[in-house]
């Protein structure tokens, strides 16, 4: 026989074989996909990151078909888009989605700051909220040790003068940083455009002052500039309720030491 | 014939081995080492497709090619079964073990290109042919010596790995660089096994 020929029947008639042994063990082995939680995972922007409380874009793709009480509007990184598209799929009505953006409530950098102490510990925050806050004075403001970028996961984080800062355009608002945060001082926020008090310093007003130059001190102006009524005080510290701030400025302008930041 | 297949067995295992010794099947030593119980996963469906592969492709090599001088058509003909083989294991694996299916991700597929599992069912022909006392159980226990052998060299370096995590390593070696440095020690730490089984047996 023509060798040629016969080295091309004998491949092809192993793949014939390997064929149909692949199609019997595919019937053989089939795995029911749910065709819905598909759909909608396509859907899903894919990031994994977990902010719809599930343990990634199957899960809530998963929990979406099966039960129909799972809110649509639960992925933060796809916003309105998605959930529009999640609520095509099942036929209910689609809700909106509350954008959320994490931010560093402190920004006592190194220049601002005073410090009792030089810390050369673990690099992390968490091993230096556990040793005197790392030889910062301030009990509350950040460490800067970066515990929230390595936790990122779309690397939206950076420590720049010894506080870590969210880049609103790389931050998705799954939360992770929040939740590793020794100090939880990282709040996830609206995008509205808003004042925010960026510290969490709740001593008194003297002691605040001594540890830092731009902590909160609790005195008031900003809640008497406040045409809304916006701004209260909780434990010292000036508070922006997002709901009722229109965004004047007019806070801004009142504090004397430069606290309040529009966002 | 006992002693030569323990001999077969035990030489795949630590001599020969074909991750520390052979370099063979590096991306996936790389790639699942991460965890211990995803690089045991790993190696066990790189086992059963050795096992597999070689179980059809000796009998194949020996009765159909090597008789029609065909031996040329080994690399194609191999690399057929294997990627039929590793679709199986996948079909297999995604009923069963859903987890391990998920964990292995695109490793999985890429078994068929897993130069350890056709270095396997290649090596094993050169062997065959320069010694006639070399057969098919040979072949058999050195494809599962080998799996064995990769379970080895996988665990021992996710170990390696998973100290390496919380090691205070140099920027410019984080990730990769320091992963192939930690490789190189552990493969020159199974030099050791050098002559070890001749000295046995």
């Amino acid at each position: 026989m023509n060798p040629i020929l016969l080295a091309v029947l004998l491949v092809s008639g192993i793949g014939l074989v390997l064929g149909v042994f692949l199609v019997i063990s595919n019937r053989v082995f089939a795995v029911k996909e749910n065709e819905t939680a598909k759909k909608i995972q396509e859907a899903l922007p894919g990031a994994n990151c977990g902010a719809c409380g599930f343990s990634g874009c199957s899960g809530y793709a998963a929990a979406l078909a099966e039960d129909k009480t799972v809110a649509t509007t639960l992925c933060t990184v796809g916003g309105n888009d998605v959930a529009a598209r999640i609520a095509e799929i099942l036929g209910v009505e689609a809700g909106s989605v509350a954008s959320v953006k994490a931010r560093v409530m402190c920004q006592g950098h190194k220049t601002a700051r005073s410090y009792t102490a030089d810390y050369t510990g673990l690099s992390s925050c968490r091993a230096a909220a556990a040793l005197y806050n790392g030889g910062s004075a301030c009990a509350y403001g950040c460490l800067g040790y970066g515990d929230c970028v390595a936790a990122c996961e779309k690397e939206a984080i950076s420590v720049c003068q010894g506080v870590a800062v969210v880049s609103p355009a790389l931050c998705v608002g799954c939360g992770k940083c929040a939740a590793v945060c020794p100090k939880g001082i990282i709040q996830m926020v609206t995008e509205k455009q808003v004042a925010v008090v960026p510290c969490a310093n709740k001593d008194k007003g003297a002691a605040t002052k001594k540890a830092c130059a731009v902590g909160c001190l609790g005195c008031k102006v900003c809640l008497k500039a406040c045409p809304e009524e916006a701004i209260r005080m909780e434990e010292g510290l000036a508070v922006v309720d997002a709901e009722k701030c229109v965004g004047c400025g007019k806070c801004v302008a009142a504090c004397k030491f430069g606290v309040i930041k529009m966002v | 014939m006992l002693k030569s297949l323990i001999a077969v067995f035990l030489a795949a295992i630590l001599t020969e081995n074909y991750v520390l010794s052979k370099f063979l099947g590096i991306c996936p030593f790389l790639g699942v080492s991460k965890k211990i119980n995803t690089a045991v996963g790993m190696s066990l469906a790189v086992t059963f497709v050795m096992l597999l592969a070689t179980a059809v492709t000796f009998p194949l090599f020996v009765f159909v090619l090597e008789p029609n001088d065909l031996a040329y058509l080994e690399t194609v003909v191999f690399i057929l079964i294997i990627a039929a083989l590793v679709q199986f294991v996948e079909m297999v694996l995604k009923k069963y073990i859903p987890s391990l299916y998920k964990a292995l991700g695109i490793y999985l597929p890429l078994i068929t290109t897993n130069c350890a599992v056709l270095g396997v069912t290649m090596l094993v022909l050169e062997k065959h042919a320069a010694d006639a006392s070399y057969t098919f159980l040979h072949a058999m226990v050195n494809a599962l010596g080998t799996g064995i052998g990769y379970l080895v060299a996988m665990v021992l370096f996710a170990g390696v790995r998973e100290r390496l995590e919380d090691a205070d390593i140099p920027k410019s070696l984080r990730g990769l660089p320091i992963t192939l440095i930690a490789a190189a020690i552990v493969a020159l730490s199974f030099l050791g096994f050098g002559g070890i089984v001749d000295g046995l047996l």
